[in-house]
C-alpha cells in the first residue's frame, strides 16, 4: 500500500518541481566561474558552472578562491571576487520598453557592475546596497566592497 | 574633513576640486584600512562615465569623476575621496578578472518589400558566427527595430515579426534555439532620428546581440 502511495505522490512532485522551476523567469546567466562558488535558492545550496541560470531570489557565495561573472537579461554585468555572498533581491525587465528594477545586495566581500539597459532606461531602475549604504546608478561602472574581506 | 567644501556656492565642482587636490591623503586612508571600511568607487566607463549616488543613514554624496571613492567607516557617514587605477586592480582584481565579456551588437538589413537580408548583412552572419564561438555559454538576443511609420502598438508587433523571421534563418544555419531569445523594440531606438510617420530604411533593422 506504502509503494503504492510513493509511486502515485512522485509524479506529483516531479510535475510541481517542474512547474515552479519555469515560474521564475532566468535574470542572468553565469559566463565565469572560477574556484568555489554556489547558488542558494530555495534553501538549497546549487553549483554555478558556467552557463548556469541566476534568478530573482537567489544568493550568489563565493569561496575563498573563488569569482563568478554574471550577465544578465538587461546586459548588465555583475561579477563578485572571493569571500562574497550577493543577493539578487529583484530583477524585473522589459525587452520592449526597457521598464524595470534591478536590486541587489552585497552582504559582504566584492562586486564589480558594469550597468545595463534598465540604468539607461531610467536613473531608478538599479540599486546595489550593502549593509550600510544604498547605490543608485546612472549608467554607470562601479565597484564595491562590503563587509568582512580578505582582499 | 570635507566640511569647508560644503560651504561654497558651487558645491559640486568645488567638491571634485577639493577632493582632487586631497588624493594622496585619501589614498593613505585606503592603505590604512585595506579591507575593513565599505568602499565604493566610480570607474570611468566605455564613453561616458555616469554617476553613483552613496546614500548612507542621512548622508549623501554623489560620485560622477573617474575613480572618485565614498568609504563608509559607520552607518550614516559617507567619507568623499580620489582612487587610482593601481588601487583599484589591487582591492578589486578577482571581481574585475571575472567580468564577463561586453555584449556586441550586429545589425542585419533587409531589401525593401522583401524577407531577403542585403548583401553586406550576409557577410555579418560570418561575424555572428565568429563571436558565438569565442564566447563562454553564448546568447544570442534577436531585437527587431522599426522606422516611425505606423503606431507604436504596430511597430512592436512587426518588430518583433522581424526578429522572430532573423531568429528562424539563424536556426536554419545551425544555432540553437535554446541559446537565441527574440525581443521587439519597436520604434523606440531609432540608428538615425526622425519625425513620427517619416520612412526611414536604415531604421528597418534587426539588432542581433551576442553575449
Amino acid at each position: 500500500m506504502r509503494s503504492v502511495l510513493i509511486s502515485l505522490a512522485l509524479p506529483i512532485v516531479l510535475t510541481f518541481g517542474a512547474a515552479s522551476a519555469e515560474a521564475a523567469e532566468d535574470a542572468g546567466h553565469i559566463k565565469v566561474s572560477n574556484g568555489i562558488v554556489q547558488i542558494e535558492r530555495s534553501g538549497q545550496r546549487l553549483p554555478a558552472p558556467v552557463g548556469g541560470v541566476v534568478q530573482q531570489g537567489d544568493l550568489v557565495i563565493t569561496g575563498a578562491d573563488g569569482s563568478v561573472g554574471i550577465t544578465f537579461r538587461d546586459n548588465s554585468l555583475l561579477s563578485v571576487g572571493p569571500d562574497s555572498v550577493l543577493s539578487i533581491d529583484r530583477f524585473v525587465f522589459d525587452s520592449t520598453t526597457h521598464q524595470g528594477a534591478f536590486e541587489s545586495s552585497l552582504k559582504q566581500g566584492t562586486l564589480a557592475v558594469v550597468s545595463g539597459k534598465l540604468a539607461k532606461h531610467s536613473q531608478e531602475a538599479m540599486k546595489v546596497k550593502t549593509p550600510a549604504a544604498i547605490l543608485g546608478v546612472r549608467g554607470t561602472e562601479f565597484l564595491v566592497r562590503t563587509g568582512p574581506s580578505k582582499d | 574633513m570635507f566640511a569647508p567644501a560644503r560651504r561654497k556656492t558651487d558645491v559640486s565642482s568645488a567638491l571634485t576640486r577639493n577632493l582632487l587636490r586631497l588624493a594622496p591623503l585619501g589614498l593613505l586612508v585606503l592603505a590604512g584600512c585595506a579591507g575593513r571600511d565599505d568602499l565604493y568607487v566610480l570607474l570611468p566607463g566605455k564613453g561616458k562615465t555616469g554617476a553613483l549616488t552613496v546614500t548612507s543613514g542621512g548622508e549623501r554624496r554623489i560620485l560622477d569623476q573617474p575613480y572618485a571613492a565614498a568609504r563608509v567607516p559607520r552607518t550614516g557617514s559617507v567619507n568623499g575621496r580620489v582612487t587610482t587605477e593601481a588601487e583599484v586592480r589591487r582591492a578589486f582584481g578577482p571581481a574585475l578578472a571575472a567580468q564577463p565579456g561586453r555584449p556586441v551588437s550586429f545589425y542585419l538589413y533587409f531589401l525593401a518589400d522583401t524577407d531577403e537580408f542585403t548583401l553586406e548583412s550576409k557577410q555579418v552572419v560570418t561575424h555572428i558566427f565568429a563571436e558565438i564561438a569565442r564566447r563562454p555559454a553564448p546568447e544570442i538576443v534577436i531585437i527587431g527595430h522599426t522606422d516611425r511609420v505606423g503606431s507604436v502598438q504596430y511597430n512592436d508587433a512587426l518588430s518583433r515579426k522581424r526578429a522572430e523571421r532573423v531568429r528562424e534563418e539563424l536556426l536554419k544555419l545551425g544555432i540553437p534555439k535554446v541559446r537565441m531569445s527574440v525581443a521587439g523594440r519597436g520604434e523606440r531606438e531609432p540608428e538615425i532620428s526622425t519625425a513620427d510617420q517619416v520612412p526611414e530604411p536604415r531604421n528597418r533593422r534587426v539588432e542581433i546581440s551576442v553575449r
